[in-house]
């Protein structure tokens, strides 16, 4: 299988989603009127990616700002990694806000809260 | 003439920033936003300000976009598909004020919606926007019903609305937003 990689744009996140090593990242922002569309494409990668995944997936969530219409797909992005780590793979998720964005600390919280998934809450300076 | 600057005066009294009457495109959208990141830049707000304002100002965009990209927007009067977009700043705030037309058989299921959010506190709003989150339906047109509670949380503070009848058919929804320097 191949690697997925998008560019970010005004509206939606860099992708660099990374078979060979396992790691999944999505930075930036992603502020798309209509998600389902733009999301629909990564879970089919990860769909493919269960098929053979690594022993270990790193998930790297690197959201400077996103919309309600994206919060949900990004909550079932984390659903299908759920189903994926009780597989052949261990799946970590580090959730990356910047010092004082408190509002993404909770939003990283609250799905915390809802997933099965080791989360890790990194503060940095600047996404 | 003299009617310019009346509008003019009007816009300057209530610290308008920036204000479009008009269709909300998608474009339009990505403009707006680029202008108010710019303008927040210039007016060197704390991160965390310019934070709450795009986030908000983004779902409410949303929500006038997302207005009038119904299936049922052909029989909308085009003028009716117009809406209005003010931010605002004064020394203690910024305010986001939004007014769009809407079907007067749609004003119960908003009013109860934002009832519902204005008698939550912060606690409560958390909790009832994950429970949505995690059980709510998304719509074909990727909405999620979050944007009020998203919008209610964020600003941490009422939202003021108001629903004016303009016709049998048809009512003005206006929204204001306040984000607390």
């Amino acid at each position: 299988m191949e690697n997925l990689t998008l560019e970010g744009s005004a509206k939606t996140p860099t992708v660099r989603f990374d078979c060979e090593n396992g790691v999944l990242e999505l930075k930036g922002r992603s502020i798309p009127e209509n998600s389902i569309e733009f999301y629909k494409p990564l879970n089919d990668w990860i769909d493919n990616y269960a098929s053979s995944p690594k022993p270990n997936t790193v998930v790297d969530i690197k959201l400077e700002y996103f919309n309600t219409s994206s919060s949900k797909c990004i909550l079932d992005l984390f659903k299908q990694l759920e189903n994926l780590n009780s597989g052949d793979t261990e799946v970590k998720v580090n959730w990356y806000f910047e010092e004082d964005d408190e509002d993404m600390e909770e939003a990283g919280e609250d799905y915390q809260a809802i997933i099965n998934l080791p989360f890790k809450m990194i503060e940095v300076e600047e996404i | 003439m003299d009617r310019v600057y009346d509008i003019y005066k009007k816009l300057e009294e209530e610290n308008v920033l920036l204000s479009f009457k008009g269709m909300v495109t998608s474009e339009l959208l990505t403009t707006i936003l680029q202008i108010m990141e710019s303008k927040m830049e210039h007016l060197e707000e704390k991160p965390k300000i310019k934070k709450k304002v795009f986030n908000i100002l983004v779902e409410c965009l949303q929500n006038l976009y997302h207005h009038i990209d119904q299936d049922d927007v052909v029989h909308i009067p085009t003028e009716e598909k117009s809406a209005l977009l003010m931010i605002a700043k004064s020394p203690q705030n910024y305010q986001i004020t939004t007014g769009n037309y809407m079907k007067s058989t749609d004003v119960g299921d908003l009013r109860s919606k934002l009832e519902l959010v204005n008698g939550m506190d912060r606690a409560e709003l958390k909790a009832y926007y994950k429970k949505v989150l995690n059980e709510g339906k998304m719509s074909p047109k990727g909405t999620a019903g979050l944007g009020m509670i998203d919008i209610a949380r964020k600003s941490g503070q009422p939202l003021e609305f108001s629903f004016m009848p303009v016709n049998d058919k048809t009512t003005f929804f206006s929204l204001a937003v306040k984000i607390a320097e």
